[in-house]
């Protein structure tokens, strides 16, 4: 009995200590295929955008670089494809994307009846309004019966109703699909107003206003009307990949925590907080748990950055957008990013 | 020598495998083997897949609320409403659409044939530059360019471009005044439908006479008098009700009245000035058909020009423009489906949205498909009527 | 009685000045009636005012070249726009550098295209021409192409198939041992290949990058989905339209419905389904690429528009071929490929072209699921910030593009059709 009983003991440790427990089909397949594809938003200043040589730049983008510097070690082996509102969930449910980076809203439906897991939030955002200044608007509850931009197949639209609804208000829907035909339908006065999360409104007017008009001549207004916790999405069925994204999300707010940044990785490596060494791998074990080099999070830092770099550099006060880490400071500055612990 | 009667003949005795009808069984048993193995291997990968990924399956999802504003729709809606509901407008939409996309095309069709045929070599040449233009390019260009231009050329609500005080161009679209709904309208539509009836036997009538007596009857007036004299004396019986609905600026757009929306106006445009150039053609080459020699006859016996047209080209005409005009107006039908691409909510558009917010992909997809097919089906059954109505009757 | 002398010449009175030349012509087609006078007058009017506010808008006041949207505002139309996008309308976002091979594959889409029309070239010269047409097309678009040994042995065996089926009974010995002897190498290759005792081996074709189909845009995309739709529906809907009208109640059931149900749903519809439900039909872990799946509904839709067609051609045959070639003793195989479907084809080319002409344009609709044909390319031009606020130039230069095409393949059609029934006019 104790000879089985201890066998069996070691033949479970030894399950578990190889970390390949739970590897799934599609993490075998991103690493057969020697790189992520990532489906990340058509065109978000600040989120995802290509530049004219086909750069893609943003918040959501650095998160599938992350994951990619953690699995390979190289941030550049990623493969981005832009998805539409309407495309994004079909996309991921067949395989054509391996992530879904895409501004995308967690929800109970979204979680359950769609087969998709949500990993850590990147942003914590809600609804806002934007309008032209010329309509002197002040406050959202003043819009009653006027002609509201949407796009279809988001939780934009479904909150947009409640809220009017719930408000007493009537209103009229523009829906189009694609985000730039919405800016274009609201810049050219087709609709009073334009609805979406308060970081595609900050986007927005940093950096798609068409001249002659002017980024002052829109104001967004200060209700925000919902929760959007901004989150990546992974298919139901391989716990190992969404693992290893939910822990690259932790690692970047934990190296920000513990004031790890990409200038000073290496420094760090000779640190002697245990903390910190446990972190980099220099004390070595959290890699292997999770299926990937011991290096991830050395790798991730030094070409992503930690939360708050890639946030400054691509929302924050080093961007055109400029806006204020608000709800996405670390908790330890009384925000509500809260990485749970490497160890 | 003897008459064989059928079936007397003995059938000479061959090998099974060269006997054609057993070969033909067997075909098409194979045939159908195939096509169950592969339906098979379809259907079971589509459930596997369903149910590893946790996407719901079923119907139900119809009963639930569907939580999202529709911006055109001519029943009343709410985001309270089902999905069912939804769907239900999505597809009005497409019928109102359709409806009156098959008759203006044909009106403007037909009129734009008949003018490439015109003596005056100017308007032949303009019809058949038109006619050019819209073939060759394609439907969806022609919707992009027609919205563009409609929700940038005109003005917004403010400054809204205003005739006679009470109709509004503006970038929402065109307001004008309707009149308020009253119970006498229900009666004037049952006025309406009986006076149309009312025309038909009257024409009927009148075509019997002619036959015996030869008396002509001025039957075309005489119908639309009823058609349009009962409804009008219903309304007059029922206290004639002219409270209208008036549309007026309130805050950000007009309210009161009635509005026809840039989407909806791009559409129809697009739709109807594209097919119009196909029509124009099949028109055209319907009359080409005709052996001149009817229209020499014709006149000959003294008819007048319209006489003509009416009693003696058009008829035969008809016979070779109806099935290419079916196909056309079956086009028309499915056309309207590339409402999705400039937001008008048609079918289409409502059941995407659904595909978007439950996931159920397939589901959807089998009704539009069978909403689609429906609408087909019944055009082309009543198409296929009339075809057969119009068709020569040889002994 | 008062003759005309001899040797005296005839005075030949000309007709009147209005009747003749230039002005008769004016008059006979312009001024014929009162109607017709008023007529050409206003649209006269209406033609020189419209002509002068266009050639104002487009020639005299627009900007030909400028360094950025404002400067092009206030004046007419923008052309300035299209000088600084065009290669992002004519080729997506394919690698700027790589541009060439795009631009190549299309001029050699156009010539086998060209050459497909000239009638000298209807034998089997075609299909040397669309097999190598094809082959250089595709090797410029994605750069690599990797031929498993498995694809060989298949398209042997086929065509060693396919070749004895037709040629079976028309072809010398030598011709027919040949067609065999293919087939044979194919069926044993790849049972061998299936068992293992053939290694995995592919033909690895690698002269230039590779180039994913996700980045493929512009012209190419368009050029490719129709000429590649059609090509492949035609066999199918050759299939289809002899089924329809076969006498085995189960085939030709099949037939109705299947060529029934597509043309009864729009395309839109298809494209949805196949972008959203043929991953659901794969086994897991087979993914498909978003390119082919548009390509393959495309097929599927053109292969019910082209039974009906073809099926219009075949009923138009007089039944006495049909018996002819039954009395002769032909089988079903070679009646269809030796008699019947030679002349069904002859008869519906010209409605396949304006088939062709269709599928062209409906090419545009794969905008919908985010392929980036040329609509969706030049659409995607009117996004930068910078260029906004022109959408009528865009739209004006795509819509001449297309108009080129369509309207010289819409002349090529109408000559045909004139060149084919030289014999039968009276």
């Amino acid at each position: 009995m104790k000879k089985f009983s201890l066998a069996w003991a070691v033949g479970v440790a030894a399950v578990l200590m190889s970390g390949n427990a739970m590897a799934g089909k599609d993490l075998d397949a991103i690493k057969a295929r020697g790189s992520l594809i990532c489906g990340v938003p058509t065109g978000i200043a600040g989120f995802g955008v290509a530049d004219s040589q086909g750069k893609w730049t943003g918040l959501d983008v650095d998160v599938c670089r992350a994951v990619a510097a953690a699995i390979f070690g190289d941030s550049e082996k990623v493969k981005y494809t832009p998805l539409t509102a309407q495309q994004r969930f079909t996309a991921l449910q067949s395989g054509e994307v391996d992530i879904l980076s895409n501004n995308t809203t967690a929800t109970l439906t979204r979680d359950t009846a769609l087969g998709l897991d949500f990993t850590a939030v990147t942003y914590y955002d809600g609804q806002g309004f934007m309008v032209n200044k010329k309509l002197n608007v002040k406050s959202a509850k003043e819009l009653n019966g006027a002609t509201v931009c949407v796009a279809p197949g988001t939780t934009t639209e479904l909150n947009l109703a409640d809220y009017f609804r719930a408000q007493k208000m009537s209103f009229k829907p523009v829906v189009i699909e694609k985000v730039d035909e919405i800016r274009a339908a609201f810049f050219s006065g087709r609709c009073d107003v334009y609805t979406t999360d308060a970081s595609g409104l900050y986007a927005t007017r940093a950096a798609n206003v068409p001249p002659p008009a002017k980024s002052d001549d829109f104001i967004i207004l200060p209700e925000i009307i919902s929760k959007e916790p901004l989150a990546p999405a992974v298919r139901h069925g391989d716990q190992q990949f969404e693992d290893i994204v939910r822990w690259t999300q932790y690692a970047m707010l934990e190296a920000e925590e513990y004031g790890i940044n990409s200038k000073n990785v290496d420094q760090m490596l000779k640190s002697d907080n245990p903390t910190i060494k446990r972190i980099l791998g220099v004390t070595p074990g959290m890699g292997k748990a999770l299926g990937v080099d011991e290096k991830w999070v050395v790798n991730i830092v030094k070409q992503v950055g930690n939360y708050g770099e890639s946030f400054d550099r691509n929302v924050g006060a080093g961007s055109i957008l400029k806006i204020d880490r608000g709800l996405n400071k670390l908790w330890t500055q009384g925000g509500l990013q809260y990485a749970e612990p490497i160890r | 020598m003897a008459v064989e009667t059928l079936g007397s003949v003995q059938r000479r005795k061959v090998a099974p495998w060269n006997d054609p009808i057993i070969r033909g069984w067997t075909f098409q048993i194979v045939v159908i083997a195939l096509v169950g193995l592969l339906a098979w291997y379809l259907v079971s990968n589509t459930m596997a897949n369903l149910e590893r990924q946790k996407i719901a399956s079923g119907f139900d999802y119809l009963g639930r609320e569907a939580g999202f504003e529709i911006g055109d729709s001519m029943i009343s809606y709410s985001p309270a409403n089902t999905y069912a509901r939804a769907i239900l407008v999505g597809m009005l939409n497409t019928l109102k659409v359709a409806g009156l996309g098959i008759v203006m095309a044909t009106i403007l069709g037909t009129l734009i044939g008949v003018g490439r045929l015109s003596s005056n070599w100017l308007l032949a040449k303009i019809c058949e530059c038109y006619v050019e233009t819209f073939r060759n390019v394609p439907l969806l260009l022609w919707l992009f360019l027609f919205y563009k231009l409609i929700s940038e050329a005109f003005p917004g609500p403010r400054q809204a471009i205003s005739v006679l005080g009470s109709i509004f161009l503006s970038n929402r679209g065109l307001y004008f005044p309707v009149p308020v709904a009253d119970p006498v309208h229900r009666w004037m539509g049952v006025a309406l439908l009986v006076g149309i009836a009312g025309a038909v036997v009257l024409h009927r009538w009148a075509k019997k006479r002619q036959a015996a007596t030869g008396q002509p009857f001025p039957s075309i007036w005489a119908g639309f008098g009823l058609a349009l004299g009962l409804p009008i004396l219903v309304w007059l019986l029922g206290g004639a009700p002219a409270a209208m609905s008036w549309p007026a600026l309130k805050g950000f757009n007009f309210e009161g009245g009635t509005v026809i929306q840039p989407e909806f106006t791009a559409l129809l445009l697009g739709l109807v000035l594209y097919t119009s150039a196909f029509i124009a053609e099949i028109v055209r080459s319907g009359i080409l058909a005709l052996h001149k020699g009817q229209t020499e006859a014709a006149t000959a016996i003294g008819l007048s020009r319209s006489q003509v047209i009416r009693l003696v080209l058009l008829p035969q005409a008809l016979r070779v423009i109806v099935p290419p005009m079916t196909s056309q107006y079956l086009n028309i039908t499915k056309d309207s489906s590339l409402a999705i691409a400039i937001g008008y909510p048609d079918l289409v558009a409502s059941v995407n949205v659904t595909i978007n917010q439950t996931g159920q992909a397939v589901e959807n997809v089998l009704i539009i498909m069978a909403a689609y097919l429906t609408v087909s089906l019944s055009i082309s059954l009543f198409m296929n009527w009339y075809n057969k109505q119009i068709a020569l009757r040889e002994r | 009685m008062a003759d005309i002398p001899a040797g005296e010449q005839r005075r030949q009175l000309a007709p009147p000045v209005d009747h003749t030349g230039v002005l008769g012509w004016i008059r006979k087609n312009l001024f014929s009636s009162w109607g017709n006078g008023i007529t050409t007058i206003v649209l006269l009017a209406a033609i020189l005012w419209l002509l002068n506010w266009f050639v104002d808008w487009a020639i005299l006041r627009a900007v030909w070249t400028a360094p950025g949207g404002s400067a092009c505002r206030g004046h007419g139309a923008c052309w300035a726009l299209i000088h600084e996008k065009y290669r992002l309308i004519f080729f997506g976002t394919y690698p700027y550098e790589q541009q060439w091979r795009p631009l190549l594959a299309v001029a050699v889409m156009l010539a086998v295209l060209i050459a497909s029309g000239d009638r000298r070239m209807w034998n089997k010269r075609l299909l040397a021409i669309w097999g190598i047409g094809s082959f250089a097309t595709f090797l410029l678009m994605l750069g690599q192409i990797s031929i498993p040994l498995g694809l060989i042995l298949f398209v042997a065996l086929g065509i060693g198939g396919l070749g004895m089926l037709l040629r079976g009974t028309v072809a010398d010995a030598a011709e027919i041992n040949g067609w065999r002897a293919l087939a044979a190498v194919g069926a044993l290759g790849l049972i061998l290949r299936v068992i293992g005792v053939l290694p995995g081996w592919s033909l690895d074709i690698a002269p230039f990058s590779y180039v994913e189909t996700g980045l493929w845009g512009g012209i190419p995309v368009t050029i490719i989905l129709a000429s590649y739709g059609l090509l492949f529906a035609f066999p199918l809907g050759i299939l289809l339209a002899l089924g329809r009208r076969s006498q085995l109640p189960a085939v030709k059931g099949l037939c109705v419905g299947y060529i029934e149900l597509i043309r009864g749903v729009p395309l839109i519809s298809l494209l949805i389904m196949a972008s959203v439900m043929l991953p659901l039909f794969m086994p897991q872990g087979v993914s498909f690429d978003k390119f082919l799946r548009a390509q393959v509904a495309i097929i599927l839709f053109a292969a019910a528009y082209i039974a009906e067609i073809i099926r219009g051609g075949l009923q138009s045959l007089p039944k006495g071929q049909f018996e002819a070639a039954d009395a002769m003793g032909l089988n079903y195989v070679q009646k269809t490929t030796l008699i019947i479907l030679p002349q069904a084809l002859r008869v519906v080319i010209p409605p396949l072209v304006n088939t062709f002409i269709g599928f062209f344009k409906g090419t545009s609709l794969v905008l919908i699921i985010g392929i980036f044909d040329f609509l969706n390319a030049a659409n995607q031009a009117m996004v930068d910030p910078n260029w906004a606020g022109f959408p009528g130039e865009v739209y004006l230069f795509a819509a001449f593009v297309y108009f080129c095409f369509c309207f010289s393949m819409s002349r090529y059609a109408k000559w045909l059709e004139v060149e084919l029934n030289r014999g039968t006019r009276r």
